[in-house]
């Protein structure tokens, strides 16, 4: 079970009071689905996803990325309970969507890759520290209901 | 944007700040280096990786070449668990980002992706 301190939690909550979700979330998949293009096996529906450039303006990546990056947002404001947060949506990637929890590592790793390139300097080896934390955190609760 | 990345910001500094701070079980393989930020031990260290990279890079159509003798020394000497190229990998991404956000695109993050990967398979190739 992952623990935050409160500085833990301040770095985190104040670093996304400025991240804009929609845009941040449709980059992230986007980048997942270009970087890691087995990853494209889970969005057979979405359409073109035959170029970086027809993935990253694929609306159905940005709204799909908006959706995902949200639910993050949750994982936030309950750092004490992500297991709990996440059950549900845990039975759903396993029972539903079949996704291999491998891909909540990946997923994680590039939202860091992407909060690192917008903010810069401000994303400090000892912040990106705790979002390294909080990111496997998040894969961890949501391959917690796996069977 | 090579050769930016190298003299900018792959000197010894921000990758292994980030390396240690993000997974501290990486220190163990230093036991005998100064691991306070902007040590010698640690610029001196990060300015030999970042030369081997160059040299990957150099010989990109022949890197396993390039780094034959990288490759046995991490198989015979330095013995690194495999798991830890991904934990540096990831942090030279993190580095290149927060550093270049404009030219870090997508098409650029997967051809360091797949190049640090390559280089990660090189090095370990002789470990068994």
């Amino acid at each position: 079970m992952v623990h935050f301190t409160a500085e833990e939690k301040a770095a985190i909550t104040s670093l996304w009071g400025k991240v804009n979700v929609e845009d941040a979330g449709g980059e992230a998949l986007g980048r997942l689905l270009v970087v890691y293009p087995w990853t494209q096996r889970f969005f057979d529906s979405f359409g073109n996803l035959s170029s970086t450039s027809a993935i990253m303006g694929n609306p159905k990546v940005k709204s799909h990325g908006k959706k995902v990056l949200t639910s993050f947002g949750d994982a936030i404001k309950n750092l004490d309970n992500l297991k709990g947060t996440f059950a549900k949506l845990s039975e759903l990637h396993c029972d539903k969507l079949h996704v291999d929890p491998e891909n909540f590592k990946l997923l994680g790793n590039v939202l860091v890759i992407i909060l690192a390139s917008h903010f810069g300097k401000e994303f400090t080896p000892d912040v990106q520290a705790v979002w390294q934390k909080l990111v496997a955190g998040v894969a961890t609760a949501l391959g917690h209901k796996y069977h | 944007m090579g050769a930016r990345a190298r003299s900018a910001c792959l000197t010894g500094g921000p990758v292994p700040r980030r390396l240690f701070a993000s997974y501290p079980q990486t220190k163990t393989y230093f036991p005998h280096f100064d691991l306070h930020p902007g040590s010698a031990h640690l610029r001196t260290h990060g300015a030999k990786v970042v030369a081997a990279l160059g040299d990957a890079v150099k010989s990109i159509d022949n890197i396993s070449g390039a780094l034959a003798k990288l490759s046995e020394l991490h198989a015979y000497v330095l013995r690194v668990d495999p798991v830890n190229f991904k934990l540096l990998s990831h942090c030279l991404l993190v580095t290149v980002a927060s550093h270049f956000p404009a030219d870090f695109t997508a098409d650029a993050h997967t051809a360091w992706d797949k190049f640090l990967s390559i280089v990660s398979c090189i090095l370990t190739e002789k470990y068994r």
